[in-house]
């Protein structure tokens, strides 16, 4: 039996358990804390010679359409389980005591894990899109019983959206299966890319078009991507978490799993237009986050913003791009669930998150500033981190498609205006952070019972946080595994 | 028997002290330093200090071996980034003369400040916070030292931004200090987005990244000097932002709200003139561009003079001594541009090192005792409560304005002189520039040392503790004496000759002497007995109004546009378009809205209801 498959059990079982009555947080937290040790073995266990699909396990269920139950992973589903399972676990450990259906709640979240563990590494188009609706009906669930602010239009919104993102997508899968000659139809990733490759099937580029807006609703490119800030402001800590640090990064896996080897062609052909978008991305969107007035928005677009720099990656379409998408979705992903729980943490005590109501915070949270600052400089790019490592190759592997596409004016003004998101980023996360941790404090009614984060509070962030450092200090343990997927 | 001891003292030593050994020890100490007082002893002040001033001890100590044995060579270290022939980045270091001789400034200097700052920050909150990020500062500066490719050196300067800002903004809740260190960080940004479009370019056409390497590809550049002096004038622009050069200069006064052994170390000394050793670093690739270095040379050369102008109607002690260091900054960046060798910026480098960082702690002791006032005019007949600390001043002073037979004037006058030979503009505008310089450290001495005391602080100002006398007294020594040939051949010597081809007329060197004098007996007449500035210019005072305009930019350009953006955003792109759409969707929906039951249970049924219909569209279909 394919390992992968207790991924996918572990939690589900949880689920069944806590639905039976065991108590919520623990089962939970044991199930996703087995989930980590267990990705963090498939990801080191992983043989890196032979490379290719590993721990795979095919259960036939219409094998005549070529709809099975497969299951196997390569380096970047490896490197996206370990984001799931970690960010998973630590969303969970994070979550604050639920006063409602706090089993559903937990359910709720497990069932998110189960989702994206399932997407991550299905083989079979299929499962790969119904394991994301397994993933993203909760999250609607969840913003509409126990979001916060205007809790229902987020809700509504959100649904609304990401279903319609969800439905363009399913419409282009099945047109990619419907583009094959009837007898070689299927809904395997490997046959899909395979026919393609070998000039079997022909599929129209619109079915490009329909994937890209299908997976750039999902992934927030510019212009659908109006649905993120309410979404992200509205659902309680975990949901964001979960959903900007993992869920996200769902559009992104698909776009690299299933447009680009299959339409190499049309990803050159509508580079122009892709190119485009993200650069509003990061510019137009870049400058809205410049005018947020409260930490959460703030997050929730820069996290917009991040990702036309991923998006970069994608259509420059060569390996040190492509890596370097990937180490920056890893990044990302790991940054952004920090500042979304400590965002979280901010909320419990202040009770806001507007910039002119708070000030000075460094003095009273030390612990908690410390962890603030630390994420703020791992998603602003500094050094050391995981994105850091991340934008570089991005912005090489930009460099050298200018190259290969003869000095292609729009790559290179793509490129230029992608690094100058990094003074962008810099503006608004250090004003973010200058605002709310420095300077004094506006007078408040009830500020002296604050209390700073308790070692176990940090312990997830710090968690996360190193794992940035170690990745961005030994980047090549990732590329290593993901260039082996690539090739 | 103590004969075999000792000889397998000796071979062990020598084991130990092999290149990469030492290198790495060098590099390392002060990291480990930050680390274990991050972790371990936050609160304990004296541990914290001790192993903050141990690991700087241990860097210096490794440098002057390496200095002494005049070791050579590279050390490889860890590919950071592999991917073969298309790219690969590693950590790698190396030690050539250049690299040596910075190694020996910047971690003698580091540990006199480190010993000069347990005095200095004794009363003072966030101690062991200090020394982390002190520590951590000199560990990414030895990495821009240390540094054998391009990816390297960025790497580490943006760690030293990094360290800049944490502390720049040391007491965080003084507005100035959080907003002067977020400036600095993001104009610095600003500068590293320039730099790293240089850094791209050059791996565009030379398709490497180390140092050696495209140092040695000049005859890339044969056919395309221009692709050579745009990728120059871009990796320049991470130069202007570190080194403070026009227009990014302003970060620099404001950061002066850090404390002052930061000043000195990271503002003065080191950090900052990390840009020039960058320039020197690339500086066969820079001398082969003679169309980059004519701009590096006009920007330069128009910084030195508008900072030496500004130090004059300034009345913070320490923010006259922020634009000299700009001004300063700028000599160094004009040698850049009109010499044949390194050697020259390097000198000058060199010997303002010492007295920049003197200068700076002696108005850190000024500044410890008058309770944090800075106001010149708030002080005066200081010479008298402080006597050493003035002494250690003048030293500074006088090396700083040119006086003959200080370090800074043989530097300076070098400098000059190259630009009397190649451009009499330039020469013109940087010995204007000298006496401007001598002015206004002279109005600082004569208004804050001498005269009469003008407040009950000034009054009551006592001798700063021995803790920081002995790195002021050590520093006058290098202050005076860095510049004698003696003293800086055995530093300079390796990296080219300090000797021009030519000898000039004698007038030259009158026209310096005279125009020291100038200077000083200019600021002397006119401030011997004032008791507030006689001067006023208001353009001046208002520093060009450079800091009102980038403030325009940001408030009035910079956050309207983004205002304006985000209420696009808000009303039209989500307001008009994706509610317009999902009211078309509601109307058209209607009767969905019979499902929409809200619970769990129900989702899944529909979920699952239609999963089966495709099924068993598709089982049709097929």
């Amino acid at each position: 039996m394919s390992p992968l498959l207790f991924l996918i059990l572990l939690p589900l079982f949880a689920l069944v358990f806590i639905l039976l009555g065991a108590p919520a947080r623990f089962t939970s937290l044991m199930a996703t804390a087995l989930n980590v040790l267990l990705g963090c073995f498939l990801f080191l266990h992983y043989d890196r010679i032979a490379a290719g699909w590993q721990y795979f396990q095919e259960i036939p269920l219409l094998p005549q359409l070529g709809l099975n139950f497969t299951l196997g992973a390569d380096g970047l589903s490896l490197t996206m389980l370990l984001l799931t399972t970690l960010v998973s676990f630590t969303a969970l450990w994070v979550t604050p005591r639920v006063e409602q259906y706090p089993a559903l709640f937990y359910s709720c979240l497990l069932l998110i894990s189960i989702g994206l563990v399932g997407a991550f590494c299905s083989l079979n188009t299929f499962f790969l899109y119904g394991f994301h609706e397994i993933a993203l009906i909760p999250v609607f669930i969840m913003i509409g019983i126990w979001g916060s602010g205007d809790r229902q239009a987020a809700a509504w919104k959100a649904t609304l959206y990401l279903g319609a993102g969800s439905f363009i997508l399913l419409l282009g899968i099945i047109a990619l299966y419907l583009a094959a000659p009837s007898n070689l139809r299927s809904f395997d990733l490997r046959v899909m890319t395979e026919l393609s490759q070998h000039n079997i099937s022909h599929p129209a580029s619109w079915i490009y078009l329909l994937l890209l807006v299908g997976f750039g609703t999902l992934v927030s490119l510019f212009p659908f991507h109006s649905w993120a800030p309410s979404t992200y402001s509205s659902a309680p800590t975990p949901t964001a978490m979960l959903h900007a640090g993992v869920l996200k990064k769902f559009g992104l896996y698909g776009f690299i799993r299933l447009a680009l080897p299959i339409f190499p062609i049309a990803v050159e052909k509508f580079s122009l237009l892709v190119l485009f978008l993200l650069v509003c991305n990061i510019l137009y969107l870049g400058y809205v986050t410049i005018a947020q007035q409260r930490f959460d928005w703030t997050i929730a677009y820069s996290s917009v913003m991040h990702m036309g720099t991923i998006f970069l990656g994608l259509v420059a379409f060569n390996i040190l791009s492509l890596s370097g998408a990937i180490l920056l979705m890893f990044g990302h992903g790991l940054s952004v669930a920090a500042l979304f729980a400590l965002c979280g943490a901010l909320r419990c005590r202040t009770q806001t998150l507007e910039y002119q109501k708070l000030g000075g915070l460094a003095s009273r949270f030390p612990r908690l500033s410390f962890l603030v600052g630390c994420a703020t400089m791992a998603s602003l790019g500094l050094p050391g981190f995981a994105n850091f490592a991340g934008e570089i190759l991005i912005f090489f592997g930009a460099t050298a498609s200018i190259i290969i596409n003869h000095g292609s004016l729009s790559f290179t003004i793509a490129t230029i205006i992608s690094i100058w998101g990094i003074v962008i980023s810099a503006i608004y996360m250090l004003r973010a952070y200058r605002r709310i941790f420095f300077g004094t404090l506006p007078a408040h009614e009830d500020s002296t019972h604050w209390s700073d984060l308790s070692l176990f509070e940090c312990a997830p962030i710090l968690i996360l946080l190193l794992l940035l450092l170690v990745v961005g200090i030994f980047p090549q343990a990732i590329l290593s595994l993901v260039t082996t997927a690539l090739r | 028997m103590l004969a075999l001891f000792l000889s397998c003292c000796a071979a062990w030593t020598a084991s130990w002290t092999s290149l990469p050994n030492l290198v790495w020890v060098i590099y390392l100490a002060p990291l480990l330093a930050a680390l274990f007082i991050l972790s371990l002893t936050r609160h304990h002040r004296r541990i914290t200090a001790a192993l903050a001033l141990m690991a700087t001890f241990i860097s210096a100590l490794g440098s002057w071996i390496v200095f002494y044995r005049g070791l050579e060579g590279n050390v490889p270290g860890l590919k950071w980034i592999n991917f073969g022939d298309a790219l690969t980045i590693s950590i790698g270091m190396t030690i050539d003369p250049l690299a040596r001789t910075m190694l020996v400034v910047v971690t003698t200097i580091a540990t006199l400040v480190f010993i000069y700052s347990i005095g200095y920050m004794r009363q003072e909150s966030g101690f062991t916070r200090y020394f982390a990020g002190l520590s951590f500062f000199l560990f990414s500066m030895l990495g821009i030292v240390l540094a054998d490719n391009f990816i390297m050196l960025f790497i580490n300067w943006e760690l030293v931004g990094f360290s800049s800002y944490l502390l720049i903004m040391h007491f965080f809740e003084k507005n100035a200090a959080a907003d002067a260190g977020k400036q600095a960080f993001i104009v610095n940004r600003v500068g590293d987005f320039g730099f790293l479009l240089g850094i791209l370019l050059l791996w565009i056409a030379t398709g490497s990244l180390s140092f050696s390497t495209i140092n040695h590809s000049l005859e890339l550049f044969v056919e395309h000097p221009t692709l050579l002096a745009v990728s120059l004038i871009f990796i320049f622009c991470g130069t202007i932002g570190k080194s403070a050069q026009f227009p990014l200069h302003v970060w620099l006064p404001n950061s002066m709200e850090g404390p002052t052994p930061v000043s000195s170390l990271l503002h003065a000394a080191t950090m900052v003139a990390a840009g020039v050793y960058l320039l020197a670093r690339i500086f066969p690739l820079l001398h082969f561009s003679p169309g980059a270095r004519e701009i590096i040379l006009w920007i330069s050369a128009i910084t030195t003079l508008g900072a030496a102008f500004l130090g004059t109607q300034q009345n913070d002690f320490k923010r006259v001594l922020a634009y000299s260091t700009i001004s300063q900054l700028g000599y160094m960046v004009t040698a850049v541009a009109m010499t044949t060798s390194a050697a020259i910026p390097m000198f000058h480098l060199f010997t303002h090192a010492f007295f920049k960082c003197l200068l700076f702690l002696t108005s850190g002791a000024v500044m410890l005792r008058m309770h944090h006032e800075l106001d010149i005019w708030k002080m005066g007949g200081l010479r008298k409560r402080m006597p050493f600390t003035c002494i250690a001043f003048f030293c500074g002073m006088l090396a700083l304005a040119g006086c003959p037979f200080f370090s800074g004037s043989f530097s300076k006058d070098l400098i000059m002189k190259l630009a009397f030979e190649s451009n009499k503009v330039i020469f013109w505008m940087i010995v204007i520039a000298a006496g401007l310089t001598a002015f206004y450290i002279t109005r600082v001495c004569i208004v804050a040392f001498f005269g009469e005391p003008r407040t009950e602080q000034a009054r009551q100002a006592s001798e700063a503790p021995v803790v920081m006398l002995l790195p002021m007294l050590l520093l006058s020594l290098p202050a005076i004496f860095a510049g004698y040939p003696f003293f800086a051949n055995r530093f300079l010597a390796p990296l080219g000759s300090l000797q021009l081809p030519h000898e000039l007329p004698a007038f030259v060197e009158i026209i310096f002497i005279l125009v020291f004098l100038a200077g000083t007996l200019a600021a002397l007449l006119i401030y011997r007995n004032a008791t507030r500035d006689p001067i006023s210019i208001p353009i001046l005072i208002n520093r060009f109004y450079i800091d009102a305009c980038y403030d325009w930019l940001v408030k009035s350009i910079q956050d309207r546009f983004a205002a304006a953006l985000d209420f696009i955003d808000h009303w039209i792109i989500d307001g008009v378009f994706v509610q317009g759409t999902a009211l078309i969707a509601w109307s058209f929906g209607f009767l969905l809205r019979l499902l929409q039951v809200g619970n769990l249970q129900a989702y899944t049924l529909f979920l699952t209801g239609g999963v089966i219909g495709i099924i068993l569209f598709l089982l049709k279909f097929h």
